[in-house]
């Protein structure tokens, strides 16, 4: 290894590190006292029924998006690698979508288009909330899922399978599901992240999710709020881990690109 | 199409048998379409429509005439600064933080660095791309806030006040710092397919046809990666642009740039006219659907060399 390599690894780990260090240096430091080191105020957190259900919310909201969203695209790719190759260009456009209208311009017009609309959609964040995080989560989806089938001989496994005797709902679910499993887990883990973190929509709209918690905690309570900062990180950090171990192919240019910033 | 070619000779067949419609000669209700309209109705719902809407407000008054009064406005006071300022942070962050990323993806692809460093860098730049918003600015407040562990480590134990020097990390440069921390992992990640472009044997002949370093760097290195690097900065421009709730977080909102200006809208009253955050919105999505078009040939162009 070069000294310049070196130097430009140290100055990197550094800047990624400290923040990180510092704060758990707070979340270890106790209110009382403002000396280090309690476990205090992760005690605090934990014993917090608004960090449980905004938790609970957010936990929710993103399995409900990653269902929704595969129930969309699974298969819609699926007919695109199977009979449809001319649409692919336009789904994949659709998939970019999120990089031109971000979140905060995607809310304004979700608000403008949805005001007046029945109290269980619009007041709900299992309504308004689910359905626009679905949108956000169009470029994971299209990615991962569209890299698994191009994986996969989609043309010879449903031949296979018709000749075989099987109809329609089981070719889908039987052979072709188990075989883009690994791509469908990591459209779904990248959701997750994506979910657990937004603030811009949930925010605007007035829907009290986590990141909001946090966001509250942080402008009331310091050191709570380092040990939130921490756990939220966690949550992250497993969920791309969880990425990695079934597989990362080609998922990662879409997941950078819309992130909950 | 290409997918269909790639069936190869024993199921030539197969897309025909998919198909009965083209072997029988007759139109069918095409029912692969049909499979489509979820989707589709979906994304009409939910993407179109909205979008629509935002583009339609822009130009309407309150009583949802055609004006050009809302976009007009946006050059005056102090939505113009506004774009200035989400301009210069976004600008500022993707040069420094494309150069930076470049430097890092490369220290840790070339040869001579260990395999495990790159994977490490690589896992923790897709962990550190998404961390972002509300927790990534505790963070930088829990580091050069005003009470911060770094800020108070350089005033106990090396004299220095930060605080003195004019700094804040609620100010434009505090929030160009934090962005970085998602900046660098974004260029890291995207940039590091284009470097393993590079082939070795480029700079073996290069330098058996006795090209100096530089030379190498000048006449091969750089224009074959150019098109990559200027495409990655375009996505860290768009990434930085859009950001809302890092910058709201940092500094509780009192950062002027054009997504806390519409966010302002909504949490407060403080604009009366709800077109005009739909002018702001407008102005964004035309900013970013700009870079966009830079962006598409761009990436056309690095992907001749990508392996």
């Amino acid at each position: 290894m070069t000294l310049s390599a070196v130097i430009w690894l140290l100055l990197g780990a550094a800047y990624f590190i400290i923040p990180l260090f510092a704060t758990l240096l707070i979340s270890l430091k106790s209110t009382q006292t403002g000396k280090c080191c309690t476990a205090h105020n992760y005690g605090w957190v934990l014993h917090n029924g608004d960090f449980w259900h905004t938790l609970r919310l957010s936990a929710l909201l993103a399995v409900e998006t990653i269902v929704i969203s595969l129930a969309l695209f699974v298969p819609t790719i699926y007919l695109i690698h199977l009979k449809l190759p001319r649409l692919r260009p336009v789904i994949a456009f659709l998939a970019l979508v999120p990089f031109i209208v971000p979140p905060i311009v995607m809310v304004v017009g979700l608000l403008r288009t949805f005001k007046g609309t029945p109290d269980w959609f619009y007041q709900k964040p299992y309504g308004f909330l689910a359905a626009s995080y679905v949108i956000l989560a169009f470029p994971y989806m299209f990615f991962s899922l569209d890299a698994g089938f191009r994986s996969i001989d989609v043309h010879t496994l449903t031949e296979a399978s018709q000749s075989l005797g099987a109809k329609w709902p089981t070719t889908l679910f039987r052979v072709i599901l188990p075989n883009i499993r690994s791509a469908a887990l990591a459209a779904s883990f990248l959701t997750l992240a994506i979910v657990m973190g937004e603030f811009t929509i949930a925010n605007l709209a007035a829907f009290h999710t986590f990141p909001i918690f946090i966001q509250f905690v942080s402008e009331s309570q310091g050191f709570p709020a380092g040990a939130l900062t921490l756990m939220s990180f966690g949550i992250t950090w497993a969920a791309m881990l969880s990425l990695l171990l079934v597989g990362r192919k080609r998922g990662a240019r879409g997941a950078v690109i819309a992130g909950a910033r | 199409m290409a997918d269909e070619g790639r069936v190869g000779i024993s199921t030539d067949a197969a897309p025909q048998a998919l198909r009965p419609d083209i072997a029988s000669g007759r139109r069918r209700l095409p029912l692969a379409w049909l499979g489509t309209v979820p989707f589709f109705a979906y994304a009409i719902a939910f993407l179109f429509v909205p979008a629509g809407a935002v583009l339609l407000g822009a130009f309407q008054d309150k009583n949802d005439n055609p004006t050009l009064a809302n976009v007009r406005l946006l050059f005056n006071h102090p939505y113009i600064d506004a774009y200035k300022t989400s301009f210069e942070i976004s600008i500022v962050t993707a040069l420094i933080g494309g150069i930076v990323g470049l430097f890092i993806a490369y220290a840790a692809i070339r040869e001579g660095t260990p395999a495990w460093v790159r994977s490490i860098l690589t896992t923790f730049s897709g962990v550190a791309a998404n961390f972002g918003g509300i927790p990534l600015a505790f963070a930088f407040i829990a580091s050069l806030g005003p009470l911060g562990i770094v800020t108070v480590f350089l005033k106990n134990q090396l004299h220095f006040d930060l605080y003195g020097q004019n700094f804040a990390i609620y100010s434009k440069l505090g929030v160009e710092i934090t962005y970085m921390y998602f900046q660098l992992p974004l260029m890291i990640l995207v940039i590091a397919p284009a470097i393993d472009g590079l082939r070795k044997e480029w700079r073996e002949a290069a330098s058996n046809l006795g090209a100096k370093q530089w030379q190498f760097w000048r006449y091969v290195g750089l224009p074959v990666l150019m098109p990559s690097i200027l495409g990655a900065m375009i996505l860290l421009f768009g990434n930085a642009f859009a950001a809302y709730a890092t910058a709201y977080s940092l500094s509780s909102g009192s950062v002027n740039i054009v997504p806390i200006l519409i966010g302002a809208y909504y949490s407060g009253n403080v604009l009366d006219n709800p077109h005009l955050a739909q002018a702001m919105a407008f102005g964004m999505f035309a900013v970013l659907a700009l870079m966009m078009l830079i962006y598409i040939p761009l990436q056309r162009r690095a992907a001749r060399w990508a392996k």
